[in-house]
């Protein structure tokens, strides 16, 4: 168990150099080959205004003359010591971890991140609290009364649920919820949940809704469809032949052995929304990762896009570890090695 | 069968499904009687309607897909007319089952100890601890070596056999009076088979109840049964003593199911002569007699009845049932100078 932990730690240390070497590579080095020169990529950090020699100064600092391989070394370095960065205006230092520093917002990355995080963090244990307990209510609830109307109502919901972009469905709930009833917060604030925890979730609601409406509808159909399988087993007839009543051999022996393929995904599914729920926190206007990172990509803020895409992945590849650790604890037949 | 109302009455019992190409009846018309200490043998090809049956009385099966009428009365009380609530205070604790395939028969996500007394800790009201130390007796009691550490384990870590005798320690959990096993041994191998077979005969003479087993292959009968119904198309052909009906069996179909029995004294390969041809749709029963189409006698059946009449289930001689438009006497004759001396010969 410990030696496949740590087996299964470096394996992810090992895909996050890859990550970031292929995220470093579609930032700094495509650019390049799309004809952009050293000068032209400088020409972003400090402004058009500033003299070709300064250009070129600050071009040979960044190390943009350098081969591609020195500049990921380099930028690997700032992770663990740190970097500094000449703007044309002056050092400025960006203490380690360093994952860059954003010329644009004239800040390192990383403080950014970290002060953006809580709000996409926010966002996604609430809206995964309520997708949870709606989707997979829904879905056993369906698939008891497999046909029924509202089966079939349940899963046309979810139909549209799953089909609808979020930014339709946030626009409609925005609209009906906050413009026209009044009875939510129309996006575009929030409140830590430690300063004011009733204010904290007044602000989410509606973001908490859309989301979650989206991924209970996905849930609601994954457990229809595992409860459908499971309440077909074998077991399932032994159960009710111990005399358990219904709710026990639903919940205990159904739910129980459909549950464990949802747990993987929602591993998964949640690992990627905390690396920003873009279109969510775009559409609510929540000062989120994903928020971040869109903004991050018309100012052609690379650090910044390289740095959230690297937090993001780092989220996933511990989410797919605890998954799998998880996995072992929850169906005894598989064996961690 | 015997006076006054045994301990469990089964009459004319029906459970048909309706289904979108038309009524399956997969029981149709079914009666016996069982008591306590005694054990029922029910045999028929597969698709004959027995794990319906089993089903059937313990009230398992779906009342919204299963229409199922008769009576069936277990120690006084009638199940089919009562309430679901009812029958599921018997389950488990005055009636359980031994299923085929323990494997996919018990949950792989809980311990074989926690299923065990699952149904233990329903009826009764008792600790964790007691329950624990009840599944450990059990295991111990249906052979498995060292009880107290492999009642932790879960079911895909015990082999076939210890898996279904694991199985066998589920449904003792509340000491039933009445055991149904079906096809308890059919996934095993012969001498597991065999081990099983002696171990639920020995269970069963020290909790003396009522025991059905339910088993394509007269031969699992054989030893253990006192009475043997032998089922086609969802009805029963031949109902009589074990004694009987590999002595003097009286049922062409029977006798087919007899040609078919493994027989350990053989090699493999001349053990098996099925019965030819093949099980009858329960959806369109042949007219007649269920088993003509396949019945090497059915052109001595007199003015061609076997095709036209459903021959009645009749008494051949005292407890000896028999569904068949042969007199009596032709089919004994048959019997001795036919059929016996070329089950022999084999
Ligand atoms: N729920 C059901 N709906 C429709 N048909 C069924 C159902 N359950 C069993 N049957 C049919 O009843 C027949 C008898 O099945 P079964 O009792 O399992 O046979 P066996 O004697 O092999 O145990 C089979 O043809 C089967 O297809
Ligand atoms: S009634 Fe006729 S067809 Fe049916 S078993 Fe008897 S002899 Fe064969
Ligand atoms: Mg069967």
């Amino acid at each position: 168990m410990i030696t496949y932990i740590i087996r299964r730690l470096m394996a992810a240390l090992l895909l996050l150099l890859v990550v970031s070497a292929a995220t470093f590579s579609i930032f700094f080095v495509v650019p390049r080959l799309l004809g952009n020169s050293p000068e032209t990529l400088a020409v972003r950090y400090v402004g058009r205004t500033a003299t070709p020699e300064t250009i070129r100064q600050v071009a040979d600092s960044l190390g943009f003359y350098d081969p591609v391989y020195v500049q990921y070394l380099n930028w690997l370095k700032g992770i663990f010591v740190g970097a500094d960065f000449d703007t044309g205006a002056g050092i400025e230092r960006c203490p380690a971890p360093c994952l860059g520093y954003s010329f644009i917002d004239k800040q390192p990355v990383l403080p950014e991140l970290l002060e953006r995080l809580p709000v996409t963090l926010s966002l996604a244990v609430g809206a995964a609290l309520i997708w949870l307990v709606f989707g997979i209510a829904t879905g056993v609830v369906s698939a008891l009364r497999r046909g029924s109307l509202l089966d079939r109502s349940a899963m046309t919901i979810s139909l549209a649920g799953v089909s609808l972009p979020i930014f339709f469905t946030g626009m409609v709930t925005l609209l009906l919820f906050s413009y026209q009833l009044e009875w939510t917060a129309s996006g575009g604030s929030f409140t830590p949940f430690t300063e004011n925890p009733a204010e904290w979730a007044y602000n989410l609601l509606l973001p908490w809704t859309t989301l979650a409406f989206l991924f209970s509808a996905q849930y609601a159909r994954l457990t229809r469809a595992g409860m459908l399988e499971t309440m077909g087993e074998d077991y399932i007839r032994t159960a009710r032949a111990k005399g358990l009543t219904e709710k026990t051999v639903t919940v205990k022996h159904g739910l129980r052995g459909a549950l464990t393929p949802i747990l993987t995904i929602f591993g998964l599914d949640f690992g990627l929304l905390l690396g920003g729920a873009v279109l969510t926190e775009k559409t609510f206007s929540l000062p989120g990762l994903g928020h971040y990172a869109i903004t991050a990509i018309p100012r052609n803020d690379l650090p910044a896009v390289m740095g959230v895409t690297l937090v993001a992945a780092v989220f996933v590849i511990v989410a797919s570890l605890i998954v799998d650790l998880l996995y072992a604890v929850v169906d005894p037949r598989v064996r961690l090695n | 069968m015997t006076a006054g109302t045994p301990f469990l009455q089964v009459r004319d019992l029906k459970i048909h499904f309706p289904t979108d190409d038309g009524l399956v009846r997969s029981v149709d018309g079914l009666s016996f009687g069982l008591e306590r200490g005694r054990t029922l043998g029910i045999v028929g090809e597969s698709g004959s309607g027995k794990s319906v049956t089993s089903l059937g009385i313990l009230g398992l099966h779906n009342r919204r897909n299963a229409r199922v009428s008769g009576e069936i009365w277990l120690d006084g009380k009638e199940l089919v007319s009562a309430s679901a609530d009812e029958v599921r205070a018997l389950r488990g604790q005055k009636m359980a089952m031994i299923f085929q395939d323990p494997l996919s028969a018990m949950h792989p996500y809980y311990t074989v100890g926690q299923q065990i007394v699952e149904a233990y800790r329903v009826h009764n009201k008792v600790t964790r601890k007691q329950a624990r130390q009840h599944a450990v007796d059990l295991l111990g009691k249906v052979g498995i070596p060292q009880p107290d550490r492999r009642v932790d384990d879960y079911p895909h870590q015990f082999s076939g056999g210890m898996r279904q005798r694991a199985m066998i320690a589920m449904a003792l959990s509340c000491d039933p009076e009445l055991l149904i096993a079906d096809e308890p041994t059919t996934a095993l191998d012969v001498t597991v088979q065999a081990q099983i077979l002696d171990l639920m005969h020995k269970l069963q003479q020290e909790f003396n109840s009522a025991l059905i087993i339910i088993t394509h292959d007269l031969g699992v009968t054989a030893e253990l049964s006192d009475d043997v119904l032998v089922m086609y198309g969802g009805r029963c052909i031949e109902y009589a003593t074990a004694r009987e009906i590999f002595q003097s069996p009286e049922h062409p179909y029977t006798w087919g199911l007899l040609g078919s029995m493994p027989r350990m004294d053989r090699p493999v390969a001349e053990r098996l002569t099925p019965v030819k041809g093949s099980p009858p749709s329960l959806i369109n029963l042949p007219t007649g007699c269920a088993f003509h189409p396949r019945c090497v006698f059915e052109e001595r059946t007199p003015d061609g009845l076997g095709r036209r009449v459903l021959p009645e289930l009749a008494e051949a001689g005292p407890g000896h049932l028999v569904r068949c438009h042969l007199p009596a006497a032709q089919r004994r004759q048959i019997w001795v100078d036919e059929v016996k001396p070329k089950l022999e010969a084999s």
